[in-house]
């Protein structure tokens, strides 16, 4: 640790080194799940030529129309390229959770238990809306 | 003496050719928006891969100029993309999420390392802008797209204003840190590599900025809009967080504050991999470019052009959502 850091503390530091693995991590994801939609030819439930006619709909006529799935149920559907590629999507929304969690301890341990409660409710709120109970529609 | 004068006059052809390019790349992309917009009732002639590579290029040069204007890229992303491509304002506000979430991940790591994000100051503005975000997508996915493009508009033309009129202090006078900011120790030291020196500082006014924080994150759930915009003027204006500390901070709550709402979108089905993931790539190695150019160009002049192209932009949302230019 050098001068210039040595007043980063330990919970910033760790947060810093899980997001660091869990950003990276996630943009490889991304491209190389992207790369095997478009490039290899990976099945898709709906073919690429068929998108200009379905993405200026709004979702709901778009869900209707492509009877595509909603929540976690494009996670059944990973074979196929277009779902395949929201993995990487997830990975990116998803990779906070472990960095907040990783650094409860360290909270915990000196005895804050504000900050302590402040990552158990930010979990709290990214769970909820991960979870997709929340429902909307048009 | 002769060597100095050729060393100023390269410096400065060298500036001049920059903003000369920043210039050209400004008008093409009026030219191409203005281009696109005339040209959406025949967008279906259009192969699916023409599309992506326009939205990957338009991608690529929005994150070159987000970078030194003090933009976020998804302020410049939904009203541009959404004005100007034939995708449906929901797929557009996704896949924003998604491109202003992965620019404020990759920053992330090196701005809390570096002592310019600061984890105390930031969680408990992101915990209540992160949960008026998902309010902010529900209610942006449950009305109608008209709605929310004239929301739209009269939104990126307040930020327009407030871009052209917001003055910034590089490090606020703060007099006695109130009780809740003393209480969350919200405070800190960093190193400033511009003075070389360590700056200490603590912020006031925290049950307002939290109050705001409430708003900003709605904002940011319901156009699919990072928040860097109204994040940074409230934590260095109001707070009196030191300029460096608020845009470091700031970009690292979008990445609690966009992840809860771009999760409302995916579980909607609101986000499209064929739009967002050009998005995404587009804009973070323009961003990079961005970032390189920082030094060469100069950053008031970006900045009227960025201010142009979101009044542009703006106008254009706002006429569509009237159907006045659809």
């Amino acid at each position: 640790m050098n001068d210039k850091t040595s007043f980063i503390s330990t919970e910033q530091q760790r947060y810093a080194t899980w997001l660091s693995w869990g950003s990276r991590s996630g943009l490889a994801v991304l491209i190389v799940t992207f790369l095997g939609y478009v490039l290899s030819g990976l099945p898709a439930r709906i073919p690429l030529e068929q998108m200009p006619t379905v993405w200026s709909l709004s979702t709901h006529d778009y869900l209707q129309k492509t009877g595509a799935p909603t929540g976690w149920h494009w996670l059944s559907l990973l074979g196929q390229g277009d779902f395949a590629s929201l993995l990487g999507i997830a990975w990116l929304s998803g990779c906070s959770l472990l960095c907040l969690l990783a650094v409860m301890p360290i909270y915990a341990k000196r005895k804050d238990w504000v900050f302590v409660g402040l990552c158990v409710v930010a979990l709290f709120v990214q769970l909820l809306a991960a979870s997709g109970i929340l429902t909307v529609g048009h | 003496m002769l060597a100095h004068v050729f060393s100023k006059l390269q410096h400065t052809g060298a500036l001049l050719k920059a903003n000369v390019m920043l210039l050209l790349l400004t008008l093409s992309l009026f030219t191409v928006g203005a281009f696109a917009a005339e040209n959406l009732p025949t967008a279906s002639t259009m192969p699916w891969w023409g599309w992506v590579i326009a939205l990957f290029v338009t991608c690529f040069f929005l994150g070159i100029v987000a970078v030194p204007s003090g933009v976020g890229g998804g302020v410049l992303f939904v009203p541009i993309v959404g004005g100007f491509f034939p995708f449906h304002l929901d797929f557009v506000r996704g896949a924003g999420l998604l491109v202003a979430l992965a620019s404020a991940l990759a920053a992330g790591p090196s701005l809390l390392r570096g002592g310019l994000a600061d984890l105390r100051l930031a969680l408990p503005m992101a915990v209540l802008a992160s949960a008026s975000s998902i309010a902010g997508a529900m209610i942006g996915l449950a009305i109608p797209a008209a709605i929310v493009q004239i929301a739209l508009g009269l939104t990126i033309l307040g930020i327009v204003t407030l871009m052209a009129l917001a003055k910034k202090s590089e490090f606020p006078e703060v007099g006695t840190p109130d009780k809740l900011s003393s209480a969350l120790a919200m405070n800190g030291i960093y190193h400033d590599a511009a003075r070389n020196e360590k700056i200490n500082w603590h912020v006031h006014r925290t049950p307002l900025g939290l109050l705001l924080f409430v708003g900003i994150g709605f904002l940011a759930g319901l156009f699919g809009m990072g928040a860097g915009w109204a994040n940074v003027p409230v934590l260095n204006l109001l707070m009196g967080a030191p300029l460096k500390v608020s845009a470091g901070t700031s970009s690292f709550i979008l990445t609690l504050v966009d992840s809860s709402a771009a999760w409302i979108y995916l579980n909607k089905g609101a986000v499209l991999a064929i739009i967002a993931v050009p998005s995404v790539i587009g804009m973070m190695l323009g961003a990079t470019i961005g970032a390189k150019l920082l030094h060469v160009l100069k950053a008031s002049v970006v900045r009227k052009m960025v201010i142009s192209l979101l009044l542009f932009a703006g106008l254009r949302a706002l006429l569509k959502g009237l159907g006045i230019w659809v």
